[in-house]
């Protein structure tokens, strides 16, 4: 089932327009990069699919259903947010306590409790932290506990703001493979980022947006292959894309491993 | 003359229970441009503080060893001396701004007012960052309406206004898109080549590997590799602390895995254009 926006505008109290007539559908276990440059409305835009913003024009849907006579509380049990800097979202004294904080809010079962705990514990790789202090950790698995707040939840949509900031190469593999998992489960991952590598690698499906519309969405070759959605959306090609286009070896290689196939 | 020189220099900030900084060797030359890569929490922060002199003289805390700032020791200079000499663009953009200002164009000279800088002059300076920077359209508005990607360009253009000598900068670009982190490379280079000494703590590496003159990895607090940028990024030692490599290495990596290794492993993406084209040209003449 999907998450759909209908027409969706927002505009400041003060009159300034974020996004204006914005249409999207994410489907199950889909995975969305959302691009473009600051301020082209990608934040605004997820915002608006968990109703931390409402918005002034349009309608957002949830399984068909609109979501505009339902709390954000609720709607954030659907559609997870994983914020850009873990600290504006975690706050318990230790790792287990925040995992464990969203189940207990809601009365679940211990046996679901234990089984949801585990499972995001496992996706993350926080296993060794668990009695730290969220504080006392590096930013990098803080990140990752952040995530595990979030997954633990039965949302099946999961926002990630800018999720490979600050991450190592162990803490990008972590990622990856989090993502292939949530695919299996049928969990969709949208994403905004400026890390097109990142985009390249692991999302099928980009979402250009400039100047607060979308003016480019679908399958990320063709999105990479157009000159022009890369320049009114200010994005750039991977490095590797970008020399294989320079060499004259394929307008459609986006990752390093297609250019490995292509060079002599 | 030597920018930085730093021996046996340890750190702990006040009240820390972990050293920030470990037994650090470096030196680093005037006229450069010096990239500082590692992962979050591994001492560039610490390390750019101290070169910049914020460290002893605002943070607190336990520094042991030598650090000599363009021939003379840290501890001899004069605060004031030292924040004319040396500008810094910190990393958390809502740390600079100041707050007390109206506009952008205000928040950018504020650095100007304080030394002095005649009105039309330093007008003048505001007006040609601000073009170089691309940030016409938000000149008027007040800083505290701004996102934190146009923060991070108040605070960076700020700095570059002021003119100093050398310029100690973390993480400029961490909330930019690309174009705009390639602007301010672009604008760092500049800078270099009007003979200023430049410190700068980066994750993106492909800019970094295409813009620095060296590079320093900190591990853990300490300095773990320090050089010429192809030394070291080209250098398999450099992943081993958990940096990525820039994308064209990797690429230049899975070749030599593949069984066509290039000549030299590329950094840049030019380098990988230039090795892979004479490869394209030998293939092509058999």
């Amino acid at each position: 089932m999907p998450i759909e926006l209908h027409g969706v505008g927002f505009t400041y109290p003060d009159g300034s327009r974020a996004i204006d007539d914005v249409s999207l559908r994410v489907a199950d276990g889909e995975r969305v990069a959302i691009v473009g440059q600051n301020g082209a409305g990608k934040t605004t835009t997820v915002k608006l699919m968990n109703r931390l913003l409402i918005p002034t024009k349009g309608d957002v849907l949830i399984d068909g259903a609109s979501t505009a006579k339902r709390t954000t509380a609720e709607v954030a049990r659907d559609v997870g947010y994983v914020f850009q800097n873990p600290d504006d979202q975690l706050f318990a004294a230790d790792v287990r306590s925040e995992i464990e904080y969203l189940p207990k809010y809601l009365h679940w079962s211990d046996q679901k409790r234990e089984e949801r705990c585990s499972r995001a514990i496992e996706l993350t790789g926080i296993q060794d932290h668990l009695d730290t202090n969220p504080k006392d950790l590096p930013s990098a698995v803080r990140k990752f506990v952040a995530i595990a707040a979030v997954l633990v939840s039965e949302c099946r949509y999961v926002i990630l703001d800018e999720p490979t900031a600050g991450l190592d190469s162990r803490g990008l593999a972590l990622l990856h493979g989090m993502l292939d998992r949530l695919r299996d489960e049928g969990v969709a991952v949208i994403t905004i980022t400026h890390d097109m590598r990142f985009v390249v690698d692991a999302f099928e499906r980009v979402v250009a947006m400039a100047d607060g519309g979308v003016i480019a969405d679908g399958d990320r070759r063709d999105v990479f292959l157009d000159d022009d959605i890369l320049r009114r959306s200010r994005i750039r090609r991977p490095d590797a894309a970008q020399l294989a286009r320079d060499l004259g070896l394929g307008r459609r290689a986006l990752t390093v491993d297609d250019v490995v196939a292509l060079v002599p | 003359m030597v920018l930085a020189a730093l021996k046996g220099v340890g750190f702990t900030y006040a009240y820390a229970e972990h050293p920030a900084l470990v037994d650090v060797d470096l030196q680093l030359e005037e006229g450069l441009l010096h990239g500082i890569v590692g992962l979050n929490s591994s001492g560039k922060t610490t390390l750019c503080s101290l070169i910049r002199g914020v460290i002893p003289h605002f943070h607190q805390g336990d520094l042991t060893g030598e650090v000599t700032i363009l021939g003379r020791p840290l501890l001899e200079w004069d605060a004031a001396e030292l924040s004319r000499t040396i500008g810094c663009v910190f990393d958390n953009p809502f740390t600079q701004i100041s707050g007390i200002r109206d506009s952008v164009f205000e928040e950018i000279a504020i650095g100007l007012e304080n030394l002095g800088v005649p009105r039309t002059d330093m007008i003048d300076r505001v007006e040609r960052v601000v073009e170089q920077l691309g940030i016409e359209a938000i000149v008027e508005k007040n800083p505290n309406e701004l996102s934190g990607g146009q923060r991070q360009k108040v605070a960076f253009a700020s700095i570059v206004a002021m003119d100093a000598p050398v310029v100690v900068i973390d993480e400029p670009t961490s909330q930019l898109d690309p174009e705009a982190s390639e602007a301010v490379f672009e604008i760092i280079d500049g800078l270099k080549a009007q003979g200023k000494s430049i410190v700068l703590a980066e994750h993106k590496i492909d800019l970094l590997a295409q813009y620095a003159d060296t590079v320093t990895v900190m591990h853990a607090g300490t300095v773990v590799m320090s050089g010429p940028t192809r030394d070291v990024v080209g250098s398999d030692e450099f992943g081993s602390y958990g940096v990525v490599a820039p994308e064209v290495t990797e690429l230049g990596r899975r070749l030599a895995a593949a069984g066509r290794p290039l000549d030299r492993l590329p950094i840049t993406r030019g380098e990988a254009f230039d090795e892979i084209s004479a490869r394209m040209r030998s293939t092509h003449a058999h």
